[in-house]
């Protein structure tokens, strides 16, 4: 009996204590913020969990078109993961490590993928590959309007984002246990490989995690330079636009829920690592 | 032994200018001078982490200027003993070894008689978080030793450690150098570190280091 008055007076003791504290009217209002945003997210994801009915997102996911789309989408992200952090990592290594004449120049070229608009990237990829030297390379490694196209128009963006994350892993780690290393027998490259990338561990995950993410939702340069066609050059941003081009609602929220599902799997698997090391 | 004939080396504002200096074999030099003086500079400069731009390191009669600093032989112990992030204790005391491609069984017996000789026996299975600050620097003392160095230099092995553990340290740090005979430069900034432990104190100002003197 006691501990229900305790509970239903529980409100009023709240209200009270916001009177007399302003630290408590501080956190109060913050919290409030927070809250407020969190709803709106959960709210967008809920609303589009439960428009259609299971059945009729199963069956729209059992399409041939789709399940390619889904297919071709997991490859090309796992493809472009892997190459975004090749890149990074000696990338955000010499900018961790060394100074140099027109470092900041570099660092702002690097930065050029994350701020500029994703259709102009797959424009410029188009123009570059119209070129002599990109008609070249597309001679012998067919990019344009082919599966490689759809990788590298995922990797401008994934790499950029990939190059931060391994570039602030690296400026966390000390570089005096590398010098240590040289001193008892390492070169610069084996003290790299034996001392620092083991201790790296996280942040790579995280790299290859963020640029995995930033692949799947890849739809403008991805559109632009590999194109839409079906069963081809087609991954799940496509498909979503693809299906609400043609009315299909039920497919464009079957595919936008399994991008959720997919990004929640790699926020889990972030979490997991991040604790493992 | 390790000598410096006119080292110079000079970056941004900060420069060492004629850096000579001559610490006999098989003694206790300390160097002393004023935070920021480029005291690190000079162990750096002789380790060859830095290349100088001008002047000859010796390190037992051979000129190792522009050797690599893995060829060397020198076991370095940097400020706050530097321990690899990921590895155990006894993979950190061994680590020398397996680059040098010693066999197991020789890494197992050196790091064993280090760890034993150092106090850190309890500790080889573990990995470096949690360990004490007295802890770190005999684990980055003994990755130092256990290839045998010529020389040995320590750059402010003792100034983070606690008050009561500091007699400890230079106890252990002198015990040491007499059982390995080594060359030793102790980089400090404590008088009371030099008085204990120095056969000869060094000292550094303005870049250069002007004085010498000899104890005992």
């Amino acid at each position: 009996m006691s501990r229900l008055v305790k509970f239903l007076k529980a409100p009023w003791h709240f209200m009270l204590r916001l009177r007399r504290d302003p630290n408590a009217r501080f956190w109060f209002l913050i919290s409030l913020a927070t809250a407020g945003y969190v709803l709106f997210i959960v709210a967008m994801l809920v609303a589009t969990a439960v428009h259609s009915t299971p059945g009729d997102l199963l069956s729209a996911l059992q399409s041939r078109e789709i399940q390619h789309s889904i297919y071709l989408s997991l490859l090309t992200c796992s493809l472009t993961a892997l190459l975004s952090l090749l890149t990074a990592v000696p990338i955000g290594y010499l900018l961790a490590r060394r100074k140099f004449f027109g470092k900041a120049l570099v660092e702002s070229i690097l930065d050029i993928p994350i701020v500029l608009p994703p259709m102009v990237i797959g424009l410029c990829l188009l123009i570059l590959f119209q070129t002599r030297m990109g008609g070249f390379v597309d001679s012998v490694i067919p990019f344009t309007y082919t599966v490689f196209g759809v990788v590298l128009a995922q990797f401008v963006i994934g790499v950029a984002f990939a190059i931060r994350t391994m570039r602030g892993t690296f400026d966390q780690l000390s570089q005096r246990p590398e010098d240590v290393a040289m001193t008892l027998g390492c070169s610069r490259g084996g003290a790299l490989w034996r001392v620092t990338l083991p201790a790296a561990g996280k942040g790579m995950v995280a790299a290859a995690s963020v640029a995995w993410a930033r692949s799947l939702g890849e739809f403008g340069p991805v559109l632009v330079f590999a194109g839409a066609t079906r069963m081809k050059t087609e991954v799940l941003p496509t498909t979503v636009w693809l299906e609400l081009s043609v009315g299909n609602l039920e497919g464009a929220i079957g595919v936008s829920l399994l991008m959720v599902f997919f990004a929640m799997i790699v926020l889990v698997a972030m979490r997991m690592a991040g604790e493992r090391w | 032994m390790i000598k410096l004939e006119n080292v110079s080396w000079k970056v941004d504002q900060f420069a060492l200018a004629g850096v000579n200096c001559s610490i006999p074999e098989g003694k206790y030099a300390v160097l002393m001078g004023a935070t920021g003086c480029g005291k690190t500079t000079v162990l750096e400069i002789i380790c060859g982490l830095r290349q100088p731009d001008g002047g000859t390191v010796l390190v037992a009669d051979v000129d190792v200027t522009r050797m690599l600093p893995g060829e060397r032989q020198i076991g370095y112990v940097p400020q706050d003993g530097a321990l690899f992030p990921t590895m155990t204790v006894a993979e950190q005391i061994g680590f020398g070894l397996q680059v040098r491609r010693e066999g197991k069984e020789r890494i197992v017996e050196v790091v064993s008689r280090l760890a034993e000789d150092l106090g850190v026996a309890h500790l080889l299975e573990r990995t470096i978080h949690g360990l004490s600050g007295g802890e770190r620097q005999r684990v980055a003392l003994g990755r130092a030793l256990a290839i045998e160095p010529r020389v040995l230099l320590l750059d402010e092995p003792i100034s983070a450690l606690d008050e009561d553990m500091r007699d400890d340290m230079m106890a252990l740090l002198k015990r040491v150098q007499v059982k390995h005979a080594i060359t030793v430069l102790h980089v400090t900034h404590s008088s009371q570190e030099a008085e204990q432990l120095a056969d000869c104190v060094l000292r550094m100002e303005d870049g250069s280091i002007i004085n010498r003197e000899l104890q005992g």
